[in-house]
């Protein structure tokens, strides 16, 4: 329903945000624009909400192009990090503005707005005034206020990065619920992964104005297309490949890996071998066929609750590597010392081989 | 402690609230009070001062705001080459002594201005075509010249600091831009807007210098009927009556202003920084440009005249003559010594303003700081008053109030002071709020006294609003007339009232002394107004 056709965007001539960005959307989908700050996802959202014109490019609705159309003819909802609540409007004020600039009387308006505050939990809420409203509320008022004019495409910026920790976590939840209910196609922001994983069908990860993957959350998880979209997802664990031998056999300095399955092509002079944080197991006998023997000594073990980190270094040869693995906490008493040396089986089967050149 | 904190209260209760108490005896005491203000409230005369006053006041508040909201839009939401110079010299004439703005604008608009003489050379014209001396226009154009940078500085620093979101918030939504405007911009202007013009009209209200010098006997207002009734008719009571009239209404205005002024500071709470962009087309390049330019040309063409007439005055072509003639003291002048002593005198009056407000506005301002402390209750509403008061009735106060101390030459500055102290009290109340105590705490728990943690933590933390507020009151004693008229001795002639006195007599020896007098008070205030642009905060107007 959305179609993003290679939009270029540059604010000083030295300073490209948009660097030919294309998308499309499916009705109903939500879609994650996941990446650091500054890499163009705002810049993009307000293109698409017509809040900025691309240089190049052009933003298609339901096959109509709109790339010229003013923001307040578009029918796109967008919501702001800071929410931009309007100070001077009581609650009500603010959930109806949309309503009342579409025409609707007062009485439509107020069961409307009844309705919504109602579905994002903030029933009697209406003549508050805004900025009494704690953090949350006022997502939830902002949030109320963008869905009330019934937008064809819905925009989130960074929807809950000003909240704390705990509170964002629910209201993830809290958002995907509701915009399940309401099956609004969307498009958020985030520079959380977690953010991303829990709220998206698809996660576009982008890298200085530029898309460089787009997946479903397990699929971008099991399969990063390079090494920034690996270390952005949190993987510390890549060891450059140092050659390649037959049968599939990745060489790196910590050993050699018989990998399942590599298609030659992908490798090339720049690859690395990235180990998941859970691909080891402490134990004196190896648990299976593809696990290989890795003896390390240890540098910092951080307990996690439900999981404690290890960060080991290899005993003897290249011990300037430093790798990191997680284990489960369960039936364990005592947790690796520092200094000591410690056995892990490395499970080569769900080792992945990063190719940045492809 | 205490005993520093009571200097500041000291200080308004002697030489602020005991001469206004004196009024008050002279009006009340006198026994003629009741008659006086049947007498005043039954006459045709009152009323028609009050009216005039009033609506000359109203109608230069509604020119002033006209003319400063696209000015302050385009400075709140454009960047462009020279900005910060400009906003500058919007600063000139609302620093600029009155009598100097008086003077300018008869250089240029007055009946022998630059003007009217270009015009009838080249229009080969017989009479002068711009006759606005005397009128209510040349009064009007005059407050709007003086205010409008107040206009502009409070609705364009807030407006600036509107969060830009929240006007696209409005577009997604679906609100044209005319709807943007008139249900989030004009809403959230509107307290601006309000508390400028409540100031401005307090100036017109009480304006004494430009009446009296470009309204001729025309006109007054209820500060030139005070001055008249004291100094030239010297009906202490009258005078009385109308100062009292006169505080209440102000008072009145005052204290709406204040009101208006807190919810303002509530407003900004939570603010985002200001945003302001490169204008993005041609349309928008030509509006900023031709704005800018015919401001820039409005605020300098007055001082420039003034300047070209200083030298140029007469038929013999440019000349020193009238810089000369200041110089000395001949038989028939009006002066006791030669004019250009009043140079000194204003320097020497100004540093002594400086020597008395700053220590007190440091005090104040750390004792406004505090927080739920009783004493700031009492002293917040008291230091914003002399802003309330008019300078001709403070003055007049010290005549009836001061006794011996009348011929003292430290009245001068002390008036001065007062007028000047609600002006740094506010330049340092922001940053001395802005102080965080955690970093007296983190000095103190690193061996720093008091007093050190006095000098070596606050000092430099405060030293640009010091720098600034230091500068205001500078400019402030400079240009100060209403109560020097009054308080300050004839033998020793500030800046303004050597200009006034050459006003008044014939010839043009003496317009041309007053011409150059003014351009040179006019280049001492610009010297310390550069000092105030130099040290700007940025975001903080609290005027």
């Amino acid at each position: 329903m959305l179609e993003v056709v290679d939009i270029h965007k540059r604010f000083a001539p030295d300073k490209p945000v948009l660097q030919g960005v294309s998308l499309t959307l499916a009705r109903e989908e939500i879609l994650c624009l996941l990446g650091p700050s500054g890499c163009g996802k705002s810049t993009l959202l307000r293109v698409i909400a017509g809040l900025e014109a691309p240089d190049q490019g052009e933003v298609r609705l339901h096959g109509v192009t709109i790339t010229g159309l003013p923001a307040h003819r578009r029918g796109i909802g967008l919501m702001f990090q800071d929410y931009a609540l309007f100070p001077h409007l009581d609650v009500a004020g603010n959930v109806g503005y949309g309503l009342r600039m579409a025409g609707i009387n007062a009485v439509e308006r107020r069961a409307r707005v009844d309705a919504l505050l109602t579905l994002v939990n903030l029933q009697g809420y209406a003549q508050r005034s805004v900025d009494e409203l704690s953090g949350g509320e006022q997502q939830r008022v902002a949030l109320a206020r963008t869905l009330a004019p019934n937008p064809k495409l819905l925009l989130l910026d960074e929807p809950v990065a000003n909240l704390d920790r705990q509170l964002r976590a629910e209201l993830v939840q809290e958002l995907r619920r509701i915009l399940k209910t309401l099956q609004v196609t969307t498009i958020f922001v985030t520079h959380d992964q977690e953010e991303a994983f829990a709220l998206a069908d698809r996660i576009a990860v982008m890298r200085a104005g530029r898309i460089v993957q787009v997946d479903a959350p397990p699929q971008l998880y099991r399969r990063p297309a390079n090494t920034f979209v690996a270390e952005f997802l949190g993987f510390r664990n890549l060891l450059p490949i140092t050659g390649m031998l037959s049968g599939c056999q990745a060489s790196t300095a910590i050993g050699v890996f018989t990998l399942p399955e590599l298609p030659l092509e992908s490798f090339a002079p720049g690859a690395r071998l990235l180990i998941p944080p859970d691909a080891a197991v402490l134990d004196a006998q190896s648990p299976g066929a593809t696990y290989v023997s890795f003896t390390g000594r240890v540098v910092m073990t951080t307990f996690r609750g439900s999981i404690f980190t290890v960060q080991v270094t290899p005993e003897t040869g290249a011990t300037d590597v430093l790798l990191s693995f997680e284990f489960r906490n369960r039936g364990r008493d005592r947790l690796p010392q520092v200094g000591e040396t410690i056995r892990l089986w490395l499970d080569a089967g769900q080792m992945l081989v990063i190719n940045d050149a492809a | 402690m205490i005993a520093l904190y009571a200097l500041p209260l000291i200080f308004l209760a002697v030489f602020y609230l005991y001469p206004l108490l004196a009024i008050l005896r002279i009006s009340v005491g006198s026994g003629d009070f009741a008659t006086q203000a049947v007498a005043a409230l039954t006459s045709a005369a009152f009323w028609r001062l009050l009216w005039f006053t009033t609506w000359q006041a109203a109608l230069s508040t509604a020119l002033t705001v006209l003319a400063g909201l696209p000015l302050a839009y385009i400075f709140a939401r454009f960047d462009f080459p020279g900005k910060r110079i400009l906003h500058a010299l919007l600063t000139i004439p609302f620093v600029m002594p009155t009598v100097v703005v008086a003077t300018a604008f008869m250089a240029l608009i007055g009946r022998t201005g630059l003007l009217n003489g270009w015009l009838q050379h080249w229009l080969a014209l017989d009479a002068p075509p711009i006759q606005l001396e005397q009128t209510i226009w040349l009064i009007l154009i005059v407050h709007v010249f003086y205010n409008v940078a107040i206009v502009i500085r409070t609705v364009g620093g807030f407006w600036g600091n509107l969060n830009p979101h929240l006007n696209e918030a409005a577009a997604v939504l679906g609100a044209a831009p005319w709807q943007v405007w008139r249900t989030i911009t004009l809403p959230l202007l509107l307290p601006s807007v309000l508390a400028s013009s409540l100031l401005v009209f307090l100036f017109c209200f009480t304006s004494f210098g430009v009446i009296l010098l470009l309204g001729g006997l025309r006109f007054a207002t209820i500060e030139v009927e005070i001055y008249r009734q004291a100094v030239s008719y010297f009906n202490l009571p009258l005078a009385a009556w109308l100062s009292i009239v006169q505080l209440v209404l102000t008072f009145s205005v005052m204290i709406v202003y204040t009101r208006q002024q807190a919810r303002l500071s509530r407003q900004l709470r939570g603010r985002r920084p200001a945003r302001s962009q490169r204008p993005r087309n041609r349309r928008q390049w030509s509006l900023v440009i031709a704005s800018l330019l015919v401001t820039a040309l409005v605020l300098l063409a007055p001082l420039l005249a003034l300047t070209v007439r200083s030298f140029t005055l007469g038929d013999q072509g440019p000349t020193l003559l009238y810089y000369q003639a200041l110089t000395e003291n001949p038989r028939q002048s009006a002066f006791f010594a030669p004019p250009i002593t009043a140079v000194a005198n204003s320097l020497l009056y100004a540093l002594a303003t400086l020597a008395i407000s700053l220590p007190l506005g440091v005090i104040s301002a750390y004792m406004l700081a505090q927080p739920r402390s009783r004493t700031a209750a009492i002293l917040d509403p008291l230091l914003l008053l002399p802003l309330g008061t008019s300078a001709v009735t403070l003055g007049f106060g010290y005549i009836v109030a001061m006794g011996p101390l009348r011929a003292s030459p430290w009245l001068t500055p002390i008036a001065h002071a007062l007028i000047a102290l609600p002006f740094v009290v506010r330049t340092l109340l922001p940053a001395r709020r802005a102080l965080d105590r955690r970093l007296q705490m983190a000095a103190a728990t690193l061996g720093a006294s008091p007093w050190q943690r006095w000098w070596t933590i606050d000092a430099p933390l405060l030293a640009r609003a010091l720098a600034i507020s230091a500068a205001f009151a500078f400019a402030i004693s400079l240009g100060e007339f209403g109560a020097t008229l009054l308080v300050a001795r004839p033998d020793r002639p500030t800046m303004p009232m050597v200009i006034y006195q050459a006003l008044g007599r014939p010839g043009l020896l003496n317009y041309g002394q007053a011409l150059a007098m003014s351009t040179l008070l006019m280049v001492v205030t610009a010297l310390a107004l550069l000092a105030i642009e130099r040290f700007r905060l940025p975001g903080e107007e609290e005027f």
